[in-house]
């Protein structure tokens, strides 16, 4: 048993093989298909291998083109005859997955010597996750043969995407560049100067610090109506709701912020004989922009939302919102997850964007540094 | 007296100076559609009564504080609670589908933050997911899950509920990592020179730690909570909750509605964050933390 190493997925998946191939053939419509044996056996000489002792690297690299492999003829296999699957067919899907996750499993154990290996193993780790979201989504999806109108597969959602982009970008451009960004820049400015405020006169900050703190425990999504009835059905009403959203975390994590230089470097720069505006712009707000920083990611996200929930009061024939809600209507469940992959999409680049700033802006910081 | 002065004062005014701005916008905004109205009328008020004419109006642009205060007095304390014109009622809608929501969020953000703790794998193949999942503007989602929960007829507060495990089990996983991960490697050695099992270890050392982080992201999630089950209740008609009081109101342009509607979810949320916060204390006081 030296050459052995065994892991319990291993033994799994070997146990799920085994009950597949006693089950029979895979679907009621394709009895046996052409890809059947050649699923199985991946899957026997995956689990076989997931067990034998290796050099892990290698094993984690063959273990993913096995899992990844099946998991795709798997797949293959039962497009355009949905809901025909057998329980054979689930077993190797799960099967595969717990291949797959023994060799995360692996690699999370790897120590690399070079960061970009390093780097590599940190993209990838995550990605596999969420490839076998949507491996299993599409397997569970195509082998129940659950209505497209309830939840369609993701190859369904892509192709759709694909096939309708430029309803997308006009809906995108509309919501998020001309709504989301307007208001994301309006309102963060318009914190930003507000903090500064409040900095300025301590009066104003004891008064303010409190009633935003609070406020920011409310929903204030809630003024979309209003804001709809004042600005109208166009996009300044929307960048009127983000613009009060994101005021408020702006104002309170500023103020923070610039509380947060050490009575020491203060002291320091008042040696200097540094007036109020060179202590701010030389020390404080340096010392704040962590702070500054966390409030624009907070307020990308906000944004969106707002824009896109703010357009369920109210649009012209455009805008992510409006799509959402007039597609549900109709039942195109596809052109929904659609928007909805676009706004996660859109999210996550804006996100990362302000991400890469503030390591760019506060490479000083420990946070940052890994210190 | 300095506590006063330094603290309660400052609000105060501020609080003033918002409403005195609140009936002034009021006075500006309502004040075209009033002399419009006057003129068609024939009448020429005076300065005074055409300034009380913009603060009574029905429909007004922006109603004035004392009109939004009149109906949610009028809406809270002298209708029945079972009419659907009280907003006690539809705040005890929201209220119920953001508390059952808030429950499974936080169970389950304790759960994937035990697991991440535990398990390198899911550490490391979860953690970025969980933080992407949040760059979503994941209340896009919520129609269509009320949609397609209908469809296979499961409705009423299961959906929105959903809505609401979804934006706070997010604060309360990141809490508990980070609370969980809390004691210090002085402390996990000394558990280690007990012989303490993993379990005990994590029973008596990482949870005790975790509590106060707990705590401070159920007061997030919970606030999460509650707009999520107030936007889940937008866009499919649904017929009670603060959400569809919105909705209403914004329909039949029913401004003063709108208004009172909001303050009835502010004051559900403030009472939702108190209340977390007063558990909080009991529980950490119970556990015999220390005041800070």
């Amino acid at each position: 048993m030296r050459g052995l190493r065994l892991s319990w997925q291993g033994i799994v998946a070997l146990a799920l093989c085994a009950a597949a191939i006693a089950l029979g053939p895979m679907s009621t419509a394709v009895p046996g298909g052409p890809a059947a044996g050649a699923i199985r056996n991946l899957l026997l000489a995956g689990a076989v291998l997931s067990m034998i002792r290796i050099a892990p690297p290698v094993q984690a690299l063959v273990l993913v083109i096995f899992a990844h492999v099946a998991a795709w003829l798997l797949l293959t296999g039962i497009a355009g005859s949905e809901g025909t699957a057998r329980a054979p067919f689930f077993l190797c899907l799960a099967a595969a997955w717990l291949l797959a996750w023994r060799s995360v499993s692996i690699m999370s154990a790897l120590r690399p010597r070079s960061r970009g290996v390093a780097l590599l193993l940190r993209l990838l780790i995550p990605a596999i996750f969420g490839l076998w979201l949507l491996i299993l989504w599409e397997g569970l999806t195509r082998g129940f043969g659950i209505p497209f109108i309830l939840l369609p597969p993701p190859s369904a959602v892509a192709a759709r995407m694909a096939g309708s982009s430029p309803i997308l970008l006009a809906d995108v451009q509309q919501t998020i560049l001309k709504a989301g960004l307007v208001g994301y820049v309006a309102g963060n400015a318009v914190g930003f100067a507000t903090a500064i405020l409040a900095d300025r006169f301590s009066f104003l900050r004891r008064g303010l610090l409190p009633i935003g703190n609070m406020v920011s425990a409310l929903p204030i999504i809630g003024v979309a109506p209003i804001m709809v009835m004042w600005f109208g059905f166009g996009w300044e009403s929307k960048a009127a709701v983000v613009i009060v959203m994101t005021f408020f975390p702006m104002l309170v994590n500023t103020v923070t912020g610039l509380a947060a230089s050490g009575a020491m470097e203060r002291d320091l720069m008042r040696t200097y004989a540094s007036s109020y505006w060179q202590t701010l712009f030389k020390l404080r707000l340096p010392a704040a922009a962590p702070f500054i920083f966390n409030a624009l990611k907070i307020n990308s996200t906000l944004a969106l939302i707002g824009a896109i929930v703010a357009e369920f009061f109210g649009t012209p024939v455009v805008g992510m919102g409006f799509r959402i809600s007039t597609e549900v209507g109709r039942m195109n469940i596809d052109m929904v997850w659609a928007e909805i992959a676009v706004a996660a999409l859109v999210g996550s680049v804006f996100y990362g964007v302000v991400a890469l700033l503030e390591r760019a802006a506060t490479f000083w910081h420990p946070s940052v540094r890994g210190g | 007296m300095t506590l006063f002065r330094e603290k309660i004062w400052p609000v105060l005014s501020i609080l003033l100076l918002l409403v005195v701005v609140w009936y002034a916008g009021a006075y500006f905004m309502n004040a075209p559609f009033q002399r419009d109205l006057n003129r068609r009328g024939g009448q020429t008020p005076g300065f005074t009564e055409f300034v009380g004419q913009t603060w009574s109006q029905a429909k007004p642009t922006l109603p004035a504080p004392h009109q939004v205060a009149r109906n949610v007095f009028e809406n809270t304390f002298l209708r029945k609670v079972t009419s659907n014109r009280s907003l006690v009622y539809h705040s005890w809608v929201t209220l119920s589908s953001t508390v059952l929501g808030f429950a499974f969020g936080t169970a389950l953000g304790i759960l994937i933050a035990v697991g991440i703790v535990h398990i390198k794998a899911l550490e490391k193949s979860l953690m970025p997911w969980i933080i992407a999942s949040q760059t979503i503007p994941i209340l896009a989602i919520a129609p269509m899950i009320i949609v397609v929960l209908a469809a296979v007829n499961v409705t009423g507060i299961i959906p929105k509920a959903m809505i609401s495990t979804y934006l706070s089990f997010f604060p309360v996983t990141v809490g508990m990592v980070t609370g969980l991960r809390s004691p210090e490697t002085m402390h996990l050695d000394l558990m280690r020179t007990y012989n303490a099992s993993p379990a005990q270890t994590f029973w008596k050392l990482r949870v005790p730690a975790s509590i106060p982080f707990l705590f401070a992201s159920m007061k997030v999630a919970i606030a999460a909570s509650l707009v999520g089950a107030i936007v889940g209740e937008l866009p499919t008609g649904a017929v009670a909750g603060i959400g569809s009081k919105l909705l209403a109101g914004s329909y039949y342009s029913q401004t003063v509605d709108i208004w009172a509607a909001l303050i009835a979810g502010s004051v559900v949320a403030a009472l939702l964050v108190t209340v977390v916060g007063i558990v909080g204390r009991l529980v950490e006081r119970a556990m015999g933390a220390r005041p800070a």
